[in-house]
Parts: structure tokens; C-alpha cells; sequence
């Protein structure tokens, strides 16, 4: 990657993408505060009770809290639509990605996280159902 | 310290619509200009601008807009941007009232515009979903609609809900737009023809949805003192204000189907003016998407969770229901300029309560609300406004 910023060529963006390789290799995490708050890096702090953040381990599916099939899209995912995003529960953590499999999705529905490339270049977080 | 409420002197509005050949700074223009014209307030006389927009950077390219939209208006006061996405000048009103009660100034120009069709629909699309967590949701594929239908199908699995029931919502909206000259959609539509429409973000579909839009809102806010001495025609004042705050992405929010913005809002709002809700006569809710409305008179307290989506097929909100809702059309059928909206608002319910608004006649009482939400909801903006009974 050239370190030349252009639209398509973005600058990194440090703990989101470290967390989208984790995710890749299948070591995802999120990050915990000790009143079992969960977030996703970047963060410094807990925003609900200002507490100290450690990592702790992805679980290796979730349950699809809501849904919904995009058929307008962003000019950045033209090639992907249409597709389905979704909001799953990770335990303390939700993730939000998307499902270009949908058809007959349903909230409560279990799906696994993994790293897709688009059509564009740029890596996505896909939460495909399993 | 004067904590008189200030009064709203004179309003504008540019026709909300497509325009893309005009430029933000002419469309505020006209705005400022018919306002100064209906508050009789000599330009002079003004201490400040405040300002809102949200995509300016992205449409135009155009930052610092404030002291721009100053110029257009004729003055060259200390002016001021105010950027909180779709509540950019939700949040402009909310701290001039602020700045004018404390006594800080008199005369202040309040309002906004957005700039939208000149990108099309994909550079809109693109601009509005900035709005939403850009690591952890745009580059997921969350539109702005997306995000709204998102909370749409967890609001229909905890309570239940039907897109008849939203459909409602959009016909009311726009039969309530019939009459406002200042309006992009002003056609009547029944059920059948919104849920038959096509899907934009399932379970969204067209007249779900607001469309692109392009306008600019205004209004001069004066202190009470300032209104006595110069025998202004000032009947509405602003009575209360309130804003709440959450996280950015939905996924991270204690509830995907309950706005706390809203709720702390409406209860700072509420108790800032001394209030009790079964006072308010009629309320400008935003209703980015036919869902967002539910849940904006559930978070504003005049509906239980789970209650408000069949408010508008019962009736209830209709110009003839117990609670009008989004009498000028709202961000539905009036349409939706993202920057100028919540001062939109306000014009909108100062006109309702003067008298002057077409829908005047389906106000029965003294007490208007406001609710201007930026996002989805990470950030909302209520008001309060009074007219001398
Ligand atoms: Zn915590």
C-alpha cells in the first residue's frame, strides 16, 4: 500500500484495522471493562462507567438482533446490494456487518463473523449465518 | 440576570424542495430576508448567528459556512456553525435561547440550510450515512435509511408493529403538508399505494422515508426586554429547551428500539418550562423515517414503549386526533434539509401557534413542542414554545 492518501487508497485507521485482522484469523475480541461492559477499539475507557478496558475473547457466533435488506446503497457498496445488514449479539458486545446471504434471516438467527473483501478494495466485516 | 424566555420576532422559510441550481448561501439568504421582513428588526441590531449545517464540506465544498451565511444575511456579526448531524440546527436554536436568557444578547439570526439534490441521490446517500460510526457502521453498509430500518424491525420484534401501521404515519404527513406552501411533497397518498412501494432498506420502503431536500429555515430570537422596548409583535416565546446524548453506533446503545436522547431531552425541555405534557396542543417530531416518529412521541413521553405505532391509524395524531403531530408535513412530506430542520421547526410551530400557518385551526391550546434528532438518535433537541394566551 502506498502511503499516499487518495480516496481509494484511505489512511489506516491502527486498532480498527488490528481488530479486523484478529477477526480474519479467527482471533476476535472485544474490549471489557471489570462491570463486564463490552466495546469495540478504539476505546480508552468504558463510556458507560469511565472504567479500565482489558481484551477478552470473541465467542465464535452470535444472535442476530435486527436486520434489514438494503436496497439503496452508498456509491462505496454498488457491487454488494442487495445485501443484508446486520446487528448480532456477541455476549456483552454487538457487532454490526453484513449477510450476503439472507434469504430467510430472522432475528435470533445465529451467525459467525468473518473478513470479506469488496469489490472496491476496502475489507468488510461479514456476519454470515451458519 | 433576565431569564425571561426569549421571544421568537419575525420567520423565514425558503419553498423546502429541489433545487439543486441554488446555493446554500442564496437559499439562506432568502430565509434570513423574509424573517427580518416579519420581525420588523433592523439588521443593526443583531448580536450574532447561529447557524446550522451538517454536509456543507461534502455538497459544496464548503466549510466555515457560518460567517458565509452571515454575509448572505446582510450582517457582519460574530457568526457561528453549529454541525450535530440532522439536529445541526436543532442545537443552533437550543444555544441561542440559552445565550439570550442569560443575557448575553438580544438579537440573535437563528437557523440553517442544507444543500442535497446538486449530489444526486448517491452523493446524498453518501453524505447522510457520515452521520453514522464510520468504523464500526459505514463500513458495514449502514445508509441512513438502513440504520432507521435496523431499529424499525427491533422495534416490530419487541412489540410487534406493521408497515400498514407505518404507512399511516406517511399519509397523515403528507395530507397535513396539503396546505403548506413551504413543502416538497404536497400530494395525498393512501395506504396501499405507500406499502406497495419500493423497498429502500427493508422493512423501509419509499414513503417511509423522507426525500432530498433543499431549504433554509430562520428566525429572529429577542429578549423579552428587548421585544417590550421596541413594541415587537412577539407572541411566541421559547419556554423551554433540553438535549440528550448516546452512544454513536446502535450497536453499542442499551436499546435498539427506545431513544434516551429523546427522553432526557423532553424531560430537561419539559421541566425548563415548567410544563406538564397533557398541556401540549400539538408537536414537530422528527420523522426522518415514518419509525422515527414512534419513536419520538414514545422517548417525548406522550406514548408508552410499544404504544405509539398505531397512533396515527387511530387517529390520535391526526389534525383532528387529541395530539396533531407534524402539522407542517414534517421531515416526511415538508422535507428534509438536513441543517435547516430544527429551526424549520420552530418557525413552523411559532406560525401553528400565532395563527398564521394554514394548519392553524387544528390548535387547540397555547403549548407547542419540537423534537429535532441527530443520527439516529445519538443526539436530540427538544423546545418548548408558549404564545401570550
Ligand atoms: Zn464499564
Amino acid at each position: 500500500m502506498s502511503d499516499e492518501y487518495t480516496p481509494e487508497n484511505p489512511a489506516p485507521d491502527g486498532e480498527y484495522d488490528a481488530w479486523l485482522d484478529a477477526v480474519a484469523a479467527d482471533e476476535g475480541y472485544y474490549l471489557a471493562c471489570d462491570e463486564g461492559h463490552g466495546w469495540l477499539p478504539p476505546r480508552r475507557v468504558c463510556p458507560r462507567c469511565g472504567g479500565d478496558l482489558h481484551e477478552e475473547s470473541l465467542p465464535e457466533t452470535g444472535e442476530v438482533a435486527t436486520f434489514t435488506v438494503v436496497h439503496v446503497p452508498t456509491p462505496s457498496f454498488a457491487a454488494e446490494a442487495p445485501y443484508a445488514t446486520v446487528v448480532a449479539e456477541f455476549g456483552a458486545v454487538r457487532l454490526t456487518g453484513v449477510a450476503r446471504t439472507f434469504e430467510g434471516l430472522a432475528v435470533g438467527d445465529t451467525v459467525a463473523p468473518a473478513v470479506g473483501e469488496r469489490e472496491e478494495g476496502d475489507r468488510l466485516l461479514l456476519l454470515e449465518p451458519v | 440576570m433576565d431569564r425571561a424566555p426569549p421571544r421568537v420576532a419575525g420567520v423565514g422559510l425558503t419553498h423546502f424542495g429541489v433545487h439543486p441550481e441554488r446555493t446554500g448561501r442564496d437559499l439562506f439568504a432568502e430565509a434570513a430576508a423574509t424573517a427580518f421582513e416579519d420581525a420588523g428588526v433592523p439588521r443593526a441590531d443583531v448580536d450574532g448567528v447561529y447557524y446550522g449545517n451538517f454536509m456543507g464540506e461534502l455538497t459544496e465544498h464548503q466549510g466555515h459556512q457560518a460567517p458565509l451565511m452571515a454575509e448572505a444575511a446582510g450582517l457582519t456579526c460574530p457568526a457561528t456553525r453549529y454541525e450535530n448531524a440532522c439536529a445541526s440546527s436543532g442545537v443552533a436554536v437550543r444555544e441561542a435561547v440559552r445565550t439570550v436568557r442569560n443575557g448575553e444578547a438580544d438579537v440573535l439570526l437563528v437557523g440553517g440550510a442544507e444543500r442535497m439534490n446538486n449530489v444526486g441521490t448517491a452523493g446524498s446517500t453518501e453524505g447522510l450515512a457520515v452521520a453514522a460510526d464510520d468504523l464500526f457502521e459505514v463500513r458495514a453498509g449502514v445508509t441512513f435509511p438502513g440504520a432507521y430500518a435496523l431499529m424499525a424491525r427491533a422495534y416490530f420484534d419487541e412489540f410487534g408493529g406493521s408497515r400498514e401501521a407505518l404507512a399511516h404515519i406517511a399519509v397523515k404527513n403528507h395530507d397535513n403538508a396539503l396546505d403548506n406552501e413551504f413543502a416538497q411533497f404536497r400530494q395525498a397518498i393512501d395506504v396501499e399505494t405507500a406499502v406497495e412501494a419500493p423497498p429502500i432498506a427493508e422493512p423501509l420502503h419509499l414513503y417511509d422515508s423522507c426525500p432530498i431536500t433543499d431549504g433554509a429555515s430562520a428566525f429572529l430570537l429577542v429578549s423579552e426586554a428587548y421585544a417590550a422596548e421596541h413594541d415587537l409583535d412577539a407572541a411566541v416565546s421559547v419556554t423551554g429547551t433540553g438535549q440528550g446524548g448516546d452512544h454513536l453506533a446502535l450497536q453499542d446503545r442499551a436499546d435498539l428500539a427506545f431513544t434516551p436522547a429523546t427522553e432526557a431531552a423532553a424531560g430537561e425541555a419539559f421541566a425548563d418550562a415548567g410544563i406538564e405534557r397533557d398541556a401540549v396542543a400539538f408537536a414537530e417530531v422528527h420523522d426522518c423515517f415514518t419509525i422515527a416518529e414512534v419513536l419520538a412521541l414514545e422517548g417525548l413521553g406522550f406514548y408508552d414503549r410499544g404504544a405509539a405505532i398505531d397512533a396515527a391509524r387511530a387517529g390520535e395524531t391526526t389534525r383532528d386526533g387529541d395530539l396533531p403531530v407534524n402539522l407542517s408535513g414534517g421531515l416526511k412530506a415538508k422535507g428534509h434539509p438536513v441543517g435547516a430542520t430544527g429551526a424549520a421547526q420552530v418557525v413552523e410551530a411559532t406560525r401553528l401557534l400565532r395563527g398564521d400557518h394554514p394548519n392553524s385551526d387544528a390548535v387547540d391550546g397555547d403549548v407547542g413542542v419540537t423534537h429535532n434528532a441527530g443520527g439516529t438518535v445519538a443526539s436530540a433537541v427538544v423546545h418548548v414554545l408558549e404564545v401570550d394566551a
